[in-house]
């Protein structure tokens, strides 16, 4: 009696998610075919094809500067976010001390603070610092953001790591930098990486606070790309756009990938 | 796994002794924290004191800012109509991501894979780019509002509308609610349905009174966070919606940008944050609240 409206709730279970995955999915990729439109306008579908828009990318100055910004900002992000970051996870991991869950909840912190009341924020210091439309005060206000997505998973890894290990590779002879390089290094690394990865991306992506801190002499991908969408109907941004979404993908896929496979191992 | 952690807990034991022993251990500690918590001072911290500061002192020393944000009308308008977005954007988010995370659960392995990659991808992509893909959709003339005008609903606007920008926000927000939802109910002991079905309860019944309550706390988790992020979100809003219909974040960027008024941006900045904060720390108080109770049934 059951088994049929079962599994009729089962199929309409299924078809909603199937709508609920494509419209999660879908609307993103409208701007792969607009980055190939013949004709100077948004309309969608294109009606006609060129790549005039791909050779407008690499050939303008300010979004070929951009692209290289974003990608000169995200790397340098990477690098103080990930040490930065996996300090802090060996600090909060590594010894028990009073406020230790204060000092977890502080640096969380950015991932609920307003984005926007921080942006203001930091533009009026960094106006008075003459940090604006500079790599400097780029990376110190991507790193901010970037901190909990390096400091969730490198804790996650260092949570799950037996330390006799360590003692273990001391008892054979190992210095503490061998111990170091050859036991904790590749135990963590997955976390790490991970961790590096996401920094990269958050920086690479993120609008609001640079829109705040740019200037006209260094400005980030995405800031190009909201002043190009607020200014004027160039299909250049869909070229853009549709670089950014293939790199992100990738990215996405390769960390997704790597931690699968790293617990499979396990 | 327990074997691991008995040793590691044994060594926290040692570590906090040594720890009231030797004040370099201490010291190295704080070193390890000293590159992040530098961060956080000059990122987070400092901005936030600075628009604190020009909330009370600009352009004169005292409560003016506040009694203007108070008595304004159109700010008062602008407040309530940022918490329904806010809402709004939240129960959308909520009735199209439970029925995925449970099937997400539901799923075998393959399947599963694939849905949840199809919430991580979005989840990483520019914020920009899903953005604009809407501006793109959602323009007069654009395929939203041809379809809709096919299908016989008739010529609907939706850019530079707040219903527009509830499609955005929802959109771009789902990840956020999935996720966390996700991580609470896959988790959930399948053996308790089991349990209910053999006690004679229907389905219906066991996921009502054993499914739904023990999902509740990703539920509370996801929805917070979509909710906190809609009242601060601003891209999405300043490119989808209008001036007529903006939101508290869009006017403090035209309080600064524009109009160049410092103190009334903190202000608004300030009651932001306040109320982000207060929301965190009632829930808070809620689901403590709620795991004492459990417990309390428990014992």
């Amino acid at each position: 009696m059951r088994n049929p409206t079962a599994r009729m709730w089962k199929g309409v279970l299924w078809a909603f998610c199937a709508l609920v995955a494509l419209w999660l999915a879908a609307p993103s990729l409208v701007v792969i075919p607009l980055g190939f439109t013949d004709k100077r306008s948004f309309s969608f579908p294109p009606t006609g094809w060129s790549t005039r828009w791909y050779t407008n990318f690499f050939q303008d100055p300010s979004w070929v500067g951009a692209l290289a910004s974003s990608l000169q900002v995200g790397a340098l992000v990477a690098i103080v976010a990930t040490i930065a970051g996996t300090a802090a996870a060996a600090a909060l991991t590594r010894s028990a001390f009073r406020g230790r869950q204060a000092v977890n909840a502080v640096l969380l912190a950015p991932m609920i603070a307003p984005v926007i009341v921080v942006a203001v924020g930091l533009y009026a210091l960094f106006l008075r610092a003459n940090l604006l439309g500079t790599t400097l005060g780029f990376v110190i206000a991507h790193s901010v953001l970037a901190l909990p997505f390096v400091i969730v998973p490198v804790t996650a890894s260092l949570n799950g790591f037996d330390r006799r290990l360590e003692s273990a590779a001391a008892i054979c002879g190992a210095n503490r930098w061998t111990t170091f390089r050859q036991v904790t290094l590749p135990l963590v690394a997955p976390g790490v990486i991970s961790g590096a990865l996401f920094a990269f991306v958050t920086s690479f992506d993120e609008v609001v606070i640079s829109l705040f801190i740019q200037s006209p002499y260094l400005q980030t991908l995405p800031v190009k790309m909201y002043a190009s969408v607020t200014r004027d109907t160039d299909p250049t941004i869909a070229a853009a756009a549709t670089l950014i979404l293939g790199l992100t993908t990738v990215l996405t896929l390769t960390i997704t990938l790597y931690i699968a496979r790293r617990n499979r191992v396990r | 796994m327990v074997t691991v952690q008995a040793p590691v807990a044994g060594s926290t034991t040692a570590d906090r002794v040594i720890d009231q022993a030797a004040p370099s251990k201490r010291g190295g500690r704080l070193g390890l924290l000293a590159p992040a918590g530098l961060l956080l001072i000059v990122g987070l911290i400092v901005p936030l004191v600075i628009m604190l500061w020009y909330a009370f002192t600009d352009p004169s020393v005292g409560l003016g800012n506040f009694r203007w944000y108070l008595g304004d009308a159109v700010q008062q308008r602008i407040l309530l109509r940022t918490f329904t977005t806010a809402v709004n954007v939240t129960v959308v988010c909520v009735l199209l991501g439970y029925p995925y995370a449970y099937a997400m659960v539901a799923a075998g392995p393959k399947l599963r894979a694939v849905l949840t990659l199809l919430v991580l991808v979005p989840f990483w992509t520019s914020l920009m780019v899903r953005t604009f893909a809407w501006v793109i959709l959602l323009q007069d003339h654009g395929p939203v509002r041809t379809l809709l005008a096919t299908l016989g609903l008739g010529e609907v606007q939706l850019i530079r509308t707040n219903l527009g920008v509830v499609i955005g926000m929802s959109q771009i927000l789902l990840p956020f609610f999935v996720m966390p939802l996700y991580a609470v109910i896959t988790n959930i002991d399948r053996r308790l349905i089991l349990a209910s079905s053999g006690l004679g309860a229907g389905p219906l019944t066991s996921f009502f009174r054993i499914w739904l309550p023990l999902s509740l706390p990703g539920v509370g988790a996801g929805s917070l966070i979509v909710f906190i992020s809609s009242l601060g979100f601003y891209v999405t809003p300043a490119l989808l919606g209008s001036p007529g219909n903006s939101l508290i974040s869009q006017q403090i960027f035209t309080q600064v940008n524009g109009l160049l008024q410092w103190g009334r941006a903190g202000t608004m900045g300030v009651v932001l944050v306040v109320i982000t904060f207060a929301i965190l720390a009632i829930l808070a108080l809620v689901s403590r609240r709620s795991t004492r109770r459990i417990e309390g049934v428990r014992s």
